[in-house]
């Protein structure tokens, strides 16, 4: 049995505001292969993005276990981990070249090979011509591709994605959907993504774990046995409904 | 090739604009009969341009210096203030509060003031230009450096990246519409603040000029002597917002 990328055990996460204290996280516990796709999925607030900060060394935490790597694959937190939030955040002043470079720069790797990464990059999301584009000039969805472009290009391990196709329209979602699955494909890179979508988490994920609310409680924790390449007409089939419903169950909501 | 005419199109009517009001005005003077000490028609203004007598170009070049010393000090203070402020929470928490309060304050009233503590001359009139100009540079500026998404601020620290990278690649250049939409405002009242200190006390410059002529009803030459003072402004104003179209996208700038 290969050993597990990412590694939570009752791991919990306290708030401070002023004098009280609450409990974001109370116990999550799963764990993450190598090469995976984990969905996580709950109710707005009920702590996903904090449990991802915490994953992304934003945040620490109180109590439980937290280990991210293997003895097969090492794991530098600084230079392992590629972030995509719901916004695209890319810099209006910047190129869409020089916006994919941005986490090189900080690290300060060697702009050179940088540059042909980023190019290569944006070939693989489907940005090819658009190097010398300003932000303003592409699209929603565009501008989502070349933040996962951004996310890549310093060759993390683990990519963290916070809703990133939360604030795109139904159709570029979908879209975008099978675009993330191929680009996860080609690079073979671990990949934990939260959305409060329970269709887009069963669609995408090897794995769904499904949180909570307040405070973030791991409820289930469950294989996709649907096969890769993953398409749109799988989720009119009866096992996609099946996870489906079994999240809502969990969420209350049947 | 639309795009192009529209734009031609545009800058013709604004010349045909600016060409209508002369005319206008010259009619106006014309029809209506209007005394010369009242109103000059735009020729006998333009023959008070050609009259020696009132130094034009050293009054123009005393006010100018007194408009652009003081707007580039008010810029270089309003933005290094700025600065120190990002860099300590504790300098920003005393004194932005003290500058909202002091920028209160009518500069313009600070002109008598500014007089007995520097005297007559060019250097009072640049400081009541700085300390009107310093105010919305400054403001804005503090402003466009706070400007930033957490999230941003996550992805950054997320690859340890130091707080000058921060600086250098994502506040200042995210502060620089701020910054220019600042300067914009203080164009103007620079201009505003260079004239009224040489109203208050002045030997030389556009506005002393002014009142001299004032005294003795020779209206054209006041006329010129607006219409020279706004040309300094326009060119401070067109030479900011030339560099605002170099250095900011267009997407970024504001208004």
């Amino acid at each position: 049995m290969t050993e597990p990328f990412i590694h939570l055990r009752s791991v919990r996460k306290l708030y401070r505001k002023g004098r009280e204290e609450f409990l974001a996280i109370s116990d999550a516990t799963f764990d993450v292969m190598p090469g995976e796709l984990v969905s996580l999925v709950g109710p707005s607030g009920c702590g996903k993005s904090t449990l991802l900060k915490v994953l992304a060394g934003l945040h620490g935490h109180e109590g439980g276990d937290l280990r991210i790597g293997s003895s097969a694959h090492a794991f530098d937190p600084s230079r392992d981990v590629g972030m995509v939030f719901q916004a695209p955040l890319l810099l209006k002043w910047r190129r869409i070249l020089e916006n994919v470079l941005l986490p090189a720069e900080i690290l300060g790797l060697p702009m050179t090979q940088a540059k042909e990464r980023a190019r290569a990059l944006l070939a693989l999301v489907g940005l090819s011509g658009f190097e010398d584009k300003y932000p303003y000039e592409l699209s929603g969805g565009m501008q989502q591709r070349a933040a996962i472009a951004r996310a890549l290009i310093h060759d993390p391990k683990l990519v963290l994605m916070d809703e990133p196709f939360g604030a795109l329209d139904a159709l570029t979602r979908e879209k975008m959907n099978l675009e993330l699955l191929r680009i996860w494909k080609e690079s073979g890179k671990t990949i934990v993504f939260v959305t409060h979508g329970i269709s887009e988490a069963v669609f995408l994920g090897t794995r769904v774990v499904v949180l909570t609310a307040g405070p973030a409680r791991m409820a289930d924790n469950f294989e996709i046995s649907l096969p890769y390449p993953r398409t749109l007409d799988m989720k009119t089939q009866e096992r996609f409904g099946e996870y489906t419903r079994r999240i809502y169950k969990l969420l209350g909501m049947e | 090739m639309d795009r192009l005419n529209d734009t031609l199109t545009r800058y013709a009517i604004a010349v045909l604009a600016h060409i209508a009001l002369v005319v206008v005005w010259y009619l106006f003077v014309k029809l209506g009969e209007v005394p010369k000490f009242v109103m000059p028609s735009p020729l006998e203004t333009l023959d008070a341009l050609l009259s020696p007598n009132y130094g034009w170009w050293s009054n123009i070049a005393v006010t100018a210096t007194e408009i652009f010393a003081g707007y580039f000090l008010a810029l270089a203070a309003g933005v290094a203030l700025a600065l120190v402020f990002t860099w300590s929470k504790l300098l920003e928490t005393f004194f932005m509060p003290l500058l909202v309060s002091l920028n209160m304050i009518p500069k313009v009233a600070l002109g008598p003031l500014i007089i007995v503590w520097f005297k007559y001359g060019v250097l009072p009139n640049t400081l009541i230009a700085f300390s009107i100009a310093l105010f919305p540079i400054l403001l804005t500026t503090a402003r466009g450096l706070r400007e930033i998404e957490p999230e941003m601020l996550d992805l950054v620290r997320g690859l340890r990246g130091t707080r000058w990278q921060l600086f250098t690649k994502i506040q200042l250049p995210g502060a620089l519409p701020y910054i220019f939409s600042g300067m914009k405002v203080a164009a103007i009242l620079a201009v505003a603040g260079a004239i009224v200190g040489e109203f208050l006390g002045s030997d030389k410059g556009l506005g002393y000029l002014m009142l001299q002529v004032q005294v003795t009803l020779d209206t054209p030459a006041m006329f010129m002597a607006v219409i020279l003072i706004t040309l300094i402004g326009v060119a401070l104003y067109g030479m900011v917002l030339a560099l605002e179209r170099l250095l900011v996208v267009k997407d970024a700038r504001l208004d």
